[in-house]
């Protein structure tokens, strides 16, 4: 079965409370549309576990087919050193049919970018190292398409609906709590 | 369907309308052979634009990736284009899935390919082979174990 490589570790954009004993982590690309469709059944699993549950975000963009798909990712990324990771990526999601080279810009502006900084933060090499990196290890984690879900370190191989990931997080819950 | 430690057949499919790419001449190369069942599955999904993404990440472990289905050399040519791909989709069209036969993936009932990858070494040899269910995308994580073992073989127990 596939494993989340690496596990969750420092370089993750996580939300939740880091004590939960269920860790969700996606694999997706901000241009496609089935990551568009996972978006708000996210928020609802969240809502859902909000006691539990860690949610972690790796970026996957498939850049042949999704031309803007990288560039999302890296001013999600450069929203995160000015700690607005999240609220670009719900934007970016939430506006997902406008994306195009002028829309990014837009959306810093209106979550609040310091512009000029964001301006220099998405050219920095880094950046695109560390979205590189997180394609990289969902290689190895035997992502097969976007979005690709691990549930604790496991991938989730069903389909992504709001009842089919909550059953499958309330039975790692069980798991958990028979493990203690 | 062949194994690891068997000598990968030979084989010369067109891999654009004029030209022909044989496996001989990848010889000095690591290659991911990857045979599946028919171009124009849907996108995000799909095992081909999945590949497509990470030709680069197999280029460090001086891996060549080729795929092969049934489709013909004209309908490549246009999945291609449409998919933005980087890498060579041959055509295994005349005599109809003869080279998926020597490996052994040939699936008579559906008159396709199955989803099969094979990597072999640069003198030729299987080195790993995985056959996935027709409806599961089997990622690439086998892959790259499977070139790991070959860059780092005093490591393989």
């Amino acid at each position: 079965m596939a494993k989340l490589t690496p596990p969750l570790n420092k370089n993750d954009q996580v939300q939740g409370p880091p004590d939960g004993i269920i860790t969700l982590v996606e694999y997706g690309d901000y241009q496609c549309p089935h990551c568009g469709a996972a978006f708000p059944i996210v928020k609802q699993i969240q809502k859902a576990f909000v006691k539990n549950l860690r949610f972690a975000f790796r970026h996957f963009p498939l850049s042949n087919v999704h031309e803007y798909a990288f560039p999302a990712a890296i001013a999600a990324e450069a929203a995160g050193r000015q700690r607005k990771f999240w609220e670009m990526h719900d934007m970016i999601f939430e506006r997902q049919s406008l994306l195009n080279e002028y829309a990014l810009l837009e959306f810093a502006t209106e979550v609040g970018l310091k512009i000029p900084a964001f301006k220099i933060d998405v050219q920095d090499p880094k950046l695109s190292e560390k979205v590189e990196a997180d394609f990289e290890s969902g290689i190895r984690s035997g992502v097969n398409g976007t979005p690709s879900f691990f549930i604790n370190g496991d991938k989730h191989n069903g389909p992504f609906d709001y009842a089919t990931l909550a059953s499958a997080i309330e039975e790692r819950m069980r798991l958990a709590h028979v493990a203690r | 369907m062949l194994n690891k430690n068997e000598v990968a057949p030979d084989f010369e499919l067109f891999a654009t309308p004029d030209q022909k790419l044989s496996l001989h001449e990848l010889r000095g190369k690591n290659v991911i052979l990857v045979f599946y069942p028919a171009d124009w599955s849907p996108v995000c999904g799909d095992q081909i634009t999945l590949y497509n993404e990470m030709l680069k990440y197999f280029k460090k472990y001086n891996a060549e990736l080729v795929g092969i289905s049934v489709d013909s050399k004209w309908c490549h040519t246009a999945f291609t284009r449409d998919r933005n791909l980087h890498f060579s989709l041959l055509a295994d069209f005349h005599p109809k899935g003869e080279v998926a036969k020597k490996y052994g993936v040939y699936n008579e009932k559906e008159g396709q390919c199955e989803r099969a990858l094979f990597v072999i070494n640069a003198e030729g040899n299987i080195t790993w082979s995985y056959l996935s269910p027709v409806a599961v995308n089997p990622g690439a994580d086998g892959i790259i174990e499977a070139l790991e073992d070959i860059k780092q073989p005093q490591l393989v127990k």
